[in-house]
């Protein structure tokens, strides 16, 4: 044999090496791949079953809560009139009073609660004097405990115990009533510190 | 016969190096990607450990269609408390 055809050989035989190294490597590789993909697609069914009701649940969920804020939207227009229907979602939630503008089918600004209150404490003074306790007859037994029945207001107070001195030894009185409304301060007393009475 | 000679050098000079760093090319791709899916499983697993929570969607439906009816009826009950703007 020709030493030309030595060389051609041993060439050829290392080309086929290197392809039956190279490929079973690769295969043992990929069954490794396949092996893994078939743990992971495992979880992934788990996934897929699991998230299968989510969609439908989750539209029903909002479903509800949409005829919710519906029926309340439509309480506070009915109540308090649009304008301080929007202005007193958007005292609640910041924001949110555009979207019910929007809803009613109007835009603009959205009226700030914040300041024009007078309906929501005329509502709330109505609900005072028109109660049906108002209503009920003056004799008979007392409806209110004259003792105890102001234990929930007094705890609003820092010292819900009784009155309180400014000073050892000084003069002991009850805090004032916590101030509502712009002038009100972080601690229901006046911006400027000074307790203003909430009377007004 | 000298043709022959250029022929063998190529075939070893260039083609065999060729092949050899082509497969080990794809090698490497391929042990990569059994490094990718090994790492893939335990995240597929915890995502669907972490779905197990939604079977609690059920629930909060019950919950929230509820509390929808109680928001309504107290709402009729303001409505016939408080007066009209």
């Amino acid at each position: 044999m020709e030493p030309a055809a030595v060389v051609t050989l041993i060439a050829v035989v290392l080309v086929i090496l290197a392809l039956v190294v190279y490929l079973v490597a690769v295969i043992l590789e990929l069954r490794k791949i396949t092996a893994g993909l078939d743990a992971v697609i495992e979880s992934v069914g788990g996934i897929l079953k699991k998230s299968e009701p989510v969609n439908g649940v989750v539209e029903t969920i909002n479903q509800d809560l949409s005829a919710g804020t519906d029926l309340l939207e439509g309480l506070l227009d009915k109540k308090a009139g649009q304008d301080d229907a929007a202005g007193l979602v958007e005292s609640l939630y910041p924001g949110s009073g555009a979207s019910v503008l929007e809803r009613q089918g109007r835009s603009g600004e959205v009226k700030n609660i914040d300041e024009v209150y007078t309906r929501g404490a005329v509502q709330l003074a109505r609900l005072g004097r028109e109660s049906p306790l108002g209503v009920g007859a003056m004799s008979g037994a007392a409806l209110r405990d004259a003792t105890y029945s102001s234990a929930a207001a007094r705890s609003i107070y820092t010292n819900p115990s009784g009155p309180v001195a400014d000073e050892p030894g000084g003069s002991r009185h009850r805090p004032r009533s916590p101030v509502i409304g712009t002038e009100a301060g972080a601690d229901g007393g006046t911006q400027s510190g000074e307790p203003k009475s909430s009377d007004g | 016969m000298t043709l022959w000679w250029i022929g063998n050098a190529v075939l070893l000079l260039v083609i065999v190096p060729v092949v050899v760093i082509l497969l080990r090319g794809v090698l490497h791709a391929a042990r990569e990607t059994t490094q990718a899916v090994d790492g893939l499983r335990p995240v597929a697993e915890a995502v669907s450990n972490d779905l197990d929570a939604v079977e609690l969607l059920n629930t909060t439906q019950e919950q929230v269609s509820q509390t929808v009816t109680v928001v309504a009826n107290y709402g009729g009950s303001l409505d016939t408390i408080l007066e009209d703007a």
